[in-house]
């Protein structure tokens, strides 16, 4: 596999969100705007007991991951819908490239613009945070194991999960708008996962974290298989809608 | 250069194409006539390797389209236009040559210099760093067909490359197949153009699913009905029939004081013919020969095979 033919094809797709403001404003505008938010809410209900705000702010650093979830899907819908509505993915195809070389570009389009976002989203989060959160606490809150693991494991997969998604989702719809209504259904869970940590049902430390993250990863591989396997010249070219 | 044997694809219940023949000479323009529906682009996606085949064989410049590892090098080699451009609207005529050039793995040096020749070719250098999505239908044809050229590729497929073109711009596309031609490229070209195909194909592949004909224009023209010459004379009577039947011709027909002769060949039966009249007393006013067209040809072998 040549992976600098990946890279020039996600090269190619950045090239083209540039030109998109909707992706624009919501890769970048979103993720910030929760950054600054969270904190603000957090400073505002001053008086909440150490314990009970320490699950409140892995709560809030969960949402980062339903962030990630959400906005991989809609960079991941212009990348493969694109090239679907612009029928610019059959020239593509003709081209000396492998179908994995293909596939992993459109991962690396999808998935690094969200993951640079989110991630300096989640260092204005935790900054901010732990200037607010200092007299409460008495220390900072942030960094810790428990913020470790959902950015550097639970955020990637997380924002993996969508790009699969997406792969299979744009084999059956046919415009952007459609595939990205569809693969926001991806944050259910993580929405799900969020509300029970809000009402205190579990506990978003390191053990559960972990557990979620090797959920994660199964359900990652199976949708690898499934997504290599849609994502086939012949299928895309005989089958795709 | 491409050898097709007995190539076959089956979708579900349906053949779309059933175990054609031919083959393609290096430098030879062959264009494949067909109405829709007859396996024109499925074939061309074969032979680029986009979709395997059901059966049959194939070879490109010797490589096998249905080996994987094959399949990579005759990418390679091959440029294709399909039938719809599919440029990315939102990048520039150069970006999008540049993004292909890279994927074809042609040198920067190269690529560079290859965007320009073919870009200044086809008029649309000035253009350069135009989105192309403010371009019109055939500023985006020409890309196109710029873009399967970008790797100076040995073999071209071109799927339709006038159809929706107004007529200048398919004179353009067409004057650049033909300069392509010069510099002895193979191009294969599914079209439905018939007088687009009689101009610029050395040889011609009827295909309704199956290969219903294959020759070069002239020998489709006279596969339709051989050669006839039409003679019209001032007045018409049986002593000028009498003399006719006596030179052993073809099939005559007569209408009003016009004759349609058959003839094996017209140079030496048409002047015994005027003798024939003369002699007997008839006045000739013209002698013309009748010639099939290609278009009588495809709707001969099409009307067959439905």
């Amino acid at each position: 596999m040549k992976i600098w033919k990946s890279w020039v094809i996600a090269a190619k797709d950045f090239s083209i969100f540039r030109n998109k403001k909707s992706v624009i404003y919501s890769v970048v505008l979103l993720p910030f705007v929760v950054s600054i938010s969270l904190p603000i809410a957090i400073g505002s209900g001053q008086g909440i007991p150490p314990a009970l705000l320490s699950e409140l702010l892995n709560s809030f650093s969960f949402f980062f991951i339903i962030l990630a979830a959400s906005l991989t899907t809609v960079i991941a819908s212009y990348s493969l819908i694109g090239e679907k509505v612009e029928k610019s993915i059959e020239p593509l195809l003709a081209t000396p490239t492998t179908d994995g070389e293909i596939l992993l570009g459109k991962c690396f389009a999808a998935f690094l613009p969200t993951i640079v976002s989110i991630y300096v989203g989640l260092v204005i989060f935790m900054v901010l945070t732990d200037i607010m959160t200092y007299k409460t606490l008495g220390y900072f809150y942030f960094p810790n194991w428990d913020i470790a693991i959902m950015i550097l494991i639970i955020t990637p997969l997380a924002s993996i999960l969508s790009v699969e998604l997406g792969v299979i989702i744009s084999s059956r719809v046919n415009d952007v708008r459609s595939a990205q209504q569809l693969g926001q259904l991806v944050i259910i869970p993580f929405f799900g996962i969020y509300i029970l940590s809000q009402i205190g049902f579990i506990s978003l430390h390191i053990n559960n974290l972990l557990i979620i993250s090797g959920i994660l990863l199964v359900i990652d591989l199976f949708l690898f298989y499934i997504s290599t396997i849609t994502f086939n010249r012949e299928e895309i070219l005989t089958n795709w809608k | 250069m491409i050898d097709v044997e007995n190539l076959t694809r089956v979708f579900g219940d349906v053949k779309a194409v059933d175990g054609i023949t031919f083959h393609v000479n290096e430098g030879e323009i062959f264009g494949f006539l067909g109405p829709n529906g007859a396996g024109k682009t499925t074939t061309v996606r074969m032979l680029s390797c986009l979709i395997s085949k059901t059966s049959g064989e194939a070879h490109i410049a010797d490589y096998d389209v249905s080996n994987y590892s094959d399949s990579l090098k005759i990418r390679k080699i091959i440029g294709l236009v399909p039938d719809n451009v599919g440029l990315y609207e939102e990048l520039s005529a150069y970006r999008n040559l540049d993004f292909y050039g890279k994927l074809y793995e042609c040198p920067e040096q190269r690529r560079k210099e290859n965007i320009e020749r073919l870009l200044r070719m086809l008029e649309l250098w000035d253009k350069r760093n135009v989105k192309v999505g403010t371009f019109s239908k055939g500023m985006k044809q020409k890309l196109a067909v710029t873009r399967a050229l970008i790797h100076d590729p040995e073999i071209l497929f071109l799927d339709e490359p006038t159809v929706n073109l107004d007529p200048e711009s398919s004179k353009i596309v067409r004057d650049f197949i033909f300069e392509l031609k010069k510099e002895k490229k193979t191009i294969f070209l599914n079209t439905h153009n018939l007088d687009e195909a009689q101009r610029l194909c050395d040889k011609i592949g009827i295909l309704n699913t199956k290969l219903r004909a294959i020759g070069t224009p002239e020998e489709l023209e006279e596969s339709v009905w051989g050669k006839k010459t039409v003679i019209q004379l001032e007045q018409i009577n049986e002593v000028i029939l009498k003399a006719l039947d006596k030179l052993s011709l073809g099939k005559i027909v007569r209408n009003n004081n016009k004759l349609t002769i058959d003839v094996v060949n017209p140079k030496l039966d048409n002047p015994n013919i005027v003798n024939a009249i003369v002699g007997a007393g008839g006045h000739v006013q013209y002698v013309t020969e009748l010639s099939p067209t290609l278009e009588d040809a495809y709707l001969k072998f099409v009307r067959k095979s439905e």
